[in-house]
C-alpha cells in the first residue's frame, strides 16, 4: 500500500506545483470564490508589510488573520509557496484515516486515498493553487480529528484550542471532540455520574487553557490586545461584504442600520445552534457528528470559501458504505457542478459586462448552498438509515409479511 | 420536500418521466420552436419605453443647421484623405483646433495573425485623431464620444465632416455638463480598440500603441456615425456589439425617440416597420428582423464601430444613413439635429445607463422582447437534455461507484476529443507558415483550410480511441458517457445562453434532438449523417445560406461556401484582434462535445 500512495502523493504534488507556477495561479487567488478578507494571501503580505514597519498590522482594516499567523509567515513568506502545498495534504491523509479507523466498517484501504484524490480535485482545484491561509485552518482541524481519533486528550484540546483561536467556529466542535473520548473511555454520559463531570472538567480545562495561553501569547507577542476586535470582532460583525459563496453579504447589504445587530444575533446562532440537537442525536456517532459540524460550519460560517467546502468534501470518502443508502446523490452533484460553472459566468456578467447584477449571483450562491445543505442532509439520512438497517435488518418487512419501504418524515 | 424524501411520490414521477420520455422530449423541442418564432407575433410583444427618468422630461429643441457647412468639410476631407493616402492627420488636427478642441492623436500598429482578405490588410499602422469639447462649467469626470470612421475610399467622409460641423456648433453652447469626444478612428475597429485600450490604461489583444496624451473622464455613452451620402433616406441602427452584447434598450429608443419626433424613418436590420401584424407578410417581416438581429448577436462579432465600447460597460450604437430609393429625402442637417438632440439628451443623464434592458431582441423598433420571454425557449431545449439524463437503463450508482467501470472508461474519450478541440484551436494559425511551403495556397486559405481539415480528422477518431481502450467497451461504458456529455453540454449552452443567449439558442437547435437521441444501436449510416450535418460546421453554414436569405441577397452553393469559408477566418481574426469567444468557444468547448457523441454512435 505504501508505493502506490507514495507515487500517487508525488503526482499530485508535482501537479500542484505546476499549477502554482502557471499563470492561473494569479488569476484564481483573486476570485472571491476562493479568498475572502479573512484568509486572502494579499492581506497577508499588507499585514507583514505593515509590521515591518513597526505599525501595528490591524490598523486600516485590511489585516484579520490571528498574530501567531503573521508571525509563522514573518518566518517563512519565502516558502509560502511549500507551506501552500503541503498543508491540504494533512486533510487528504486524515480522509484515509477516518476510513480504516472507523469501528464495524470494511477497510478500504488506498482506494479510498484515489477517491479521495479523485474528490478532492474538482471540488477544489480553485482552492489548491489560491494563495489563501484556509489550507493551513483546515489542517490544523485535520490534525485536531487526527489526535482525537488517535485517543490524544491533551493534544486534541490544544489543537481545538489553536482552531478556535485562528476562527471561532471550530468551538462547536468540543462537543463531538468529548462525546468521542467518553465513548472511548467508556464514561457513560449521564449528568449524575461524577466520572463524567470529572472528564468533561478536565477536556474543559485543556481545552480553555490551551486559548487562554495562545491568547495571552498573542498579546505578548504584539503587546496589544488590537487582534481581538479585528479578528474576532470583524468574524462577527461580518462588516465587510464583499459578495463570496455564503449567504451574509447580499443581506447585510440590503438591511437598514436599525436591525443589523439583531440579525447579526441571528446569523451567527444559526452556526452554533445546530450542535446542540445533533449531538443529542449523534452522541453514539461522535465521528459522523464531526463530519456534520464542519460542513454546518462551511455553510454557514459568516466568509465561507471554497476551501472550507473542500474541508468536509474530503472526508466524503470515509462513509463510502452509506452510498447505497443516499437518495439524491446525482440531483446534488449535478446542482453543485452546475453552480460552479456558473459562478464565474454571473460573476463576469455583473462586473463586467454589467448586464446582470447582484441579484442574478445570489441566487447562485443559494441554489449552491441548497445543493450542499442538501448534500449533508442526505448523508445524514442515509447515515440515520444504515443504523436501522443494523438494529432492524435488511429487508424490512410489515406485519403482514409484505414489503415496507423506509420514509423520513 | 416531498418529492425528495417521499419515495412513493419519487417512484411514481420516475416512471411516468421513464414511459413517457421520448414523447415529452419532442413535444418540448416542438414547443421551443414554436414558441421562439411565436416571440415576433406583435400581441405578444411590448411596446418599448423610455425608462430612465434623465432622459424622459426633458424638452430639447435642436437648432443645428450647418448643414452645407458639414458637406463642404466632408469635400474637404475627402480631398485631403486622397491626397494623404489615409487618414489626413494635420489637415484634421488644425480643422478641430480652429474649432476651439483640445486635439489629441495616438498611433497604434498591429501585425494580424494572417492577411485578412475581406479588407486586404496584413500590417495595419494607422493613427486616431480625437478632439476634446470641455464642458464649460461642469468638473471633468464624464464624457459623451461621437466618432466617425475614416475609411478609405468614397465612404463616410460626409460622417467627418459632419463631426466637425457638430463640434464648432457644439462649442458656442454653454449647458454641456460633460465633456463631448470627437473621434476619427483609422483602420475602423483595429483603431477603435487601440483607442479604447489606450483610454482604459488596458492591454487584452496585445496591440502596440501610443499612450494617449489627454484625457476626459469616464465614459458614459458613445454614439457611432457612418454616413457615405449627402442625403439620405432613412438612418439604421446597429445595436450588436463584440461577443453578443447589446447597449441599453434605452439608448435604442432614445433613437427612435428622436426619429419620430424630427419624422426621420428609422429602420432596423435595413427593414422598416411594418403596421400590419396580423397578416402573414407582416408577421414574416417582424419574424425575418428578429431573426437576423440573432444571427448577427450569434456570430459575436461586432456589426458596428460602437461595438467594442460595450465590453468596458460603456452604452453605445452605431447610426448609418442610408440613401434608398424613396422619394422622400433627408439633408444632412436633419441628421445634425438628430444627433443634437441625442447627445443634449444624454448630457443630462445622472448614471450610467442601467434602468432598461440589457438582453432583449428586437423585432422591429418600437418593439422588443425581453429575456424573461424568450428565455423559456432555451429553456424548453434545456429541459429536453435533462430528461435525456434519466432516461431508462442508466444507472446512476455506477457512476459514482469509484471501483466500478464508471468514471475512468469515461476519461479517455472526454480527454482525446478536448486535445483535439485544442488542436483545432491552436493549429491553424500556428502551422500557415508550414502548410504555404507545401501547399499552393495564400496564408489566410491555409489557416481556414487546416481548421476544416482538423475538423474533418476528428471524424476518425473513435475508430482510433476504440484500439486504446482496454477493452471496456461495454454498455456500461458508453451509458457513463452518454450521461457525462449530456450533462457537460447542458451546462456548456446553459452557460452560453446567459452572455450570447442567440449563440446558446442555435447551438442548442441543432445541438440538442442529436445528442439527445444518440446511441450505439441506431442505424450507423443514417445516423453518422445526420450528426454530420447537424454539427457546429454546418449550423454555421446554415446560418450563413439564411442570412444572405435573410438580407435578400441569396448565394449560391459555391459562393456560399467560398462565405463560409470568409466567416471563420473573420471568426479567428477577430478572436486575436478583439477577444471576441465564439472561435474559442467552439473550438475548445462545443466541437469536443459533438466529438464525444460521435464517440458514442461508433461505441463498438
Amino acid at each position: 500500500m505504501a508505493a502506490p500512495l507514495t507515487l500517487l502523493l508525488i503526482v499530485a504534488v508535482t501537479i500542484r506545483a505546476v499549477l502554482f507556477r502557471s499563470s492561473l495561479a494569479e488569476l484564481i487567488s483573486e476570485r472571491v470564490e476562493v479568498v475572502s478578507p479573512l484568509n486572502a494571501w494579499k492581506r497577508v503580505v499588507e499585514g507583514l508589510a505593515l509590521l515591518d514597519l513597526g505599525v501595528s498590522p490591524y490598523s486600516g482594516d485590511v489585516f484579520h488573520e490571528t498574530p501567531l499567523m503573521i508571525y509563522l509567515f514573518h518566518f517563512t513568506v519565502d516558502y509560502a509557496e511549500i507551506v501552500f502545498m503541503v498543508s491540504p495534504y494533512f486533510v487528504d491523509c486524515l480522509s484515509c484515516l477516518l476510513a480504516s479507523l472507523d469501528r464495524a466498517k470494511i477497510a478500504i484501504g488506498s482506494n479510498n486515498l484515489k477517491s479521495d484524490l479523485l474528490f478532492n480535485f474538482p471540488g477544489c482545484l480553485r482552492h489548491i493553487i489560491s494563495f489563501s491561509t484556509c489550507g493551513l485552518n483546515n489542517a490544523i482541524i485535520a490534525l485536531f480529528i487526527f489526535c482525537t481519533l488517535k485517543g490524544s486528550a491533551l493534544l486534541s484540546g490544544i489543537l481545538l484550542a489553536l482552531a478556535t483561536y485562528q476562527s471561532i467556529y471550530p468551538l462547536t466542535l468540543f462537543a463531538p471532540a468529548l462525546l468521542f473520548f467518553l465513548q472511548r473511555l467508556y464514561i457513560p454520559v449521564n449528568l449524575r455520574r461524577s466520572s463524567f463531570w470529572c472528564f468533561t472538567l478536565q477536556y474543559a480545562f485543556i481545552y480553555v487553557g490551551s486559548l487562554v495561553v495562545i491568547t495571552g501569547l498573542s498579546f505578548f507577542l504584539l503587546g496589544s490586545w488590537d487582534f481581538i476586535p479585528s479578528v474576532y470582532g470583524f468574524i462577527f460583525s461580518v462588516p465587510d461584504l464583499t459578495p463570496n459563496i455564503g449567504l451574509f453579504w447580499y443581506f447585510f447589504a440590503e438591511m437598514f442600520e436599525h436591525f443589523r445587530l439583531f440579525f447579526i444575533c441571528v446569523f451567527q446562532i444559526n452556526v452554533f445552534f445546530y450542535t446542540i440537537p445533533l449531538s443529542i442525536k449523534l452522541k453514539e456517532h461522535p465521528v459522523f457528528l464531526i463530519f456534520m459540524q464542519i460542513a454546518i460550519i462551511s455553510i454557514f460560517k459568516s466568509y465561507p470559501t471554497v476551501g472550507d467546502v473542500a474541508l468536509y468534501m474530503a472526508f466524503l470518502p470515509a462513509w463510502s458504505h452509506l452510498y447505497r443508502f443516499l437518495r439524491n446523490i446525482f440531483l446534488v452533484s449535478c446542482v453543485l457542478l452546475a453552480c460552479s460553472a456558473l459562478f464565474p459566468v454571473l460573476w463576469h456578467l455583473w462586473i463586467y459586462a454589467g448586464s446582470a447584477n447582484s441579484n442574478f449571483y445570489y441566487a447562485i450562491t443559494l441554489l449552491f448552498n441548497f445543493g450542499q445543505i442538501l448534500l449533508v442532509s442526505d448523508y445524514f439520512y442515509a447515515y440515520l438509515r444504515r443504523e436501522h438497517h443494523l438494529t432492524h435488518g435488511l429487508y424490512l418487512k410489515k406485519k403482514d409479511g409484505t414489503e415496507a419501504t423506509l420514509v423520513l418524515k | 420536500m416531498g418529492l425528495l424524501s417521499d419515495p412513493n411520490r419519487r417512484k411514481a414521477l420516475t416512471n411516468l418521466l421513464t414511459r413517457l420520455n421520448a414523447p415529452i422530449c419532442m413535444v418540448c423541442y416542438l414547443a421551443a420552436i414554436v414558441w421562439f418564432m411565436g416571440l415576433a407575433f406583435e400581441p405578444f410583444t411590448l411596446r418599448t419605453y423610455m425608462s430612465e427618468n434623465a432622459m424622459g422630461s426633458t424638452m430639447v429643441e435642436e437648432r443645428f443647421s450647418s448643414g452645407e457647412r458639414a458637406l463642404s468639410l466632408a469635400k474637404e476631407f475627402d480631398a485631403h484623405k486622397r491626397k494623404a493616402g489615409g487618414m489626413p492627420v494635420e489637415w484634421l488636427v488644425k480643422a478641430m483646433q480652429a474649432r476651439g478642441l483640445e486635439v489629441f492623436t495616438q498611433s497604434f500598429s498591429r501585425k494580424l495573425p494572417f492577411p485578412d482578405e475581406n479588407k486586404e490588410r496584413y500590417m495595419v499602422r494607422g493613427t486616431n485623431v480625437y478632439g476634446i469639447l470641455r464642458a464649460p462649467r461642469a468638473p471633468r469626470t464624464e464624457a459623451l464620444v461621437i466618432t466617425a470612421p475614416c475609411s478609405p475610399g468614397n465612404s463616410d467622409n460626409q460622417a467627418v465632416g459632419l463631426l466637425l460641423a457638430l463640434a464648432q456648433y457644439f462649442r458656442n453652447q454653454i449647458f454641456w455638463a460633460k465633456d463631448i469626444i470627437f473621434l476619427v478612428n483609422e483602420h475602423d475597429l483595429i483603431g477603435m480598440q487601440a483607442w479604447l485600450e489606450g483610454y482604459h490604461h488596458t492591454n487584452i489583444t496585445g496591440m502596440e500603441y501610443s499612450p494617449l496624451q489627454g484625457r476626459a473622464g469616464s465614459i458614459q455613452a458613445a454614439l457611432s456615425l457612418e454616413l457615405s451620402s449627402d442625403v439620405i433616406t432613412s438612418l439604421d441602427l446597429i445595436l450588436e456589439g463584440l461577443n453578443g452584447q447589446l447597449p441599453n434598450l434605452d439608448l435604442a429608443n432614445l433613437f427612435y425617440a428622436f426619429c419620430q419626433k424630427l419624422g426621420v424613418l428609422c429602420t432596423i436590420q435595413g427593414k422598416l416597420q411594418r403596421n400590419d401584424w396580423d397578416t402573414a407578410e407582416g408577421y414574416t417581416h417582424a419574424a425575418q428582423t428578429m431573426m437576423l438581429m440573432v444571427l448577427k448577436q450569434a456570430c459575436g462579432r461586432s456589426w458596428g464601430d460602437h461595438g467594442l465600447f460595450l465590453r468596458y460597460h460603456i452604452e453605445a450604437a452605431s447610426i448609418r444613413g442610408i440613401n434608398g430609393f424613396r422619394h422622400y429625402k433627408m439633408d444632412v442637417a436633419t441628421i445634425g439635429r438628430l444627433l443634437e438632440g441625442m447627445v443634449r439628451k444624454l448630457n443630462n443623464l445622472l448614471e450610467r445607463l442601467h434602468q432598461s434592458y440589457f438582453f432583449y431582441l428586437l423585432p422591429s423598433l418600437s418593439r422588443f422582447v425581453s429575456i424573461g420571454y424568450y428565455m423559456p425557449a432555451f429553456g424548453l431545449l434545456a429541459v429536453i437534455l435533462l430528461l435525456r439524463v434519466s432516461f431508462p437503463g442508466l444507472d446512476h450508482f455506477t457512476f459514482f461507484n469509484p471501483s466500478g467501470p464508471g468514471v475512468l472508461t469515461v476519461l479517455t474519450p472526454v480527454v482525446i476529443s478536448h486535445l483535439t478541440g485544442v488542436a483545432l484551436y491552436l493549429l491553424p494559425v500556428h502551422l500557415q507558415e508550414m502548410a504555404v511551403e507545401h501547399f499552393p495556397v495564400s496564408e489566410t486559405e491555409a489557416v481556414v483550410l487546416t481548421a476544416v481539415a482538423i475538423y474533418t480528422a476528428g471524424l476518425a477518431l473513435p475508430h482510433n480511441t476504440q484500439r486504446l481502450l482496454s477493452g471496456e467497451g461495454t454498455e456500461q461504458g458508453w451509458k457513463v458517457l452518454k450521461l457525462t456529455a449530456l450533462l457537460y453540454l447542458a451546462v456548456l449552452l446553459g452557460c452560453t445562453a446567459l452572455i450570447n443567449f442567440s449563440l446558446g439558442f442555435v447551438l442548442a437547435v441543432t445541438l440538442v434532438p442529436i445528442t439527445a437521441s444518440m446511441t450505439p444501436h441506431m442505424p450507423k449510416a443514417l445516423s453518422a449523417l445526420a450528426m454530420v450535418l447537424l454539427s457546429p460546421a454546418f449550423t454555421i453554414l446554415y446560418c450563413v445560406f439564411i442570412y444572405q436569405e435573410l438580407i435578400e441577397a441569396p448565394v449560391s452553393v459555391g459562393e456560399g461556401w467560398m462565405l463560409f469559408l470568409s466567416v471563420i477566418s473573420q471568426g479567428i481574426l477577430d478572436h486575436a484582434l478583439y477577444g471576441s469567444l465564439v472561435y474559442p468557444l467552439l473550438a475548445l468547448f462545443i466541437y469536443p462535445c459533438w466529438l464525444m457523441f460521435w464517440n458514442i454512435l461508433f461505441w463498438s
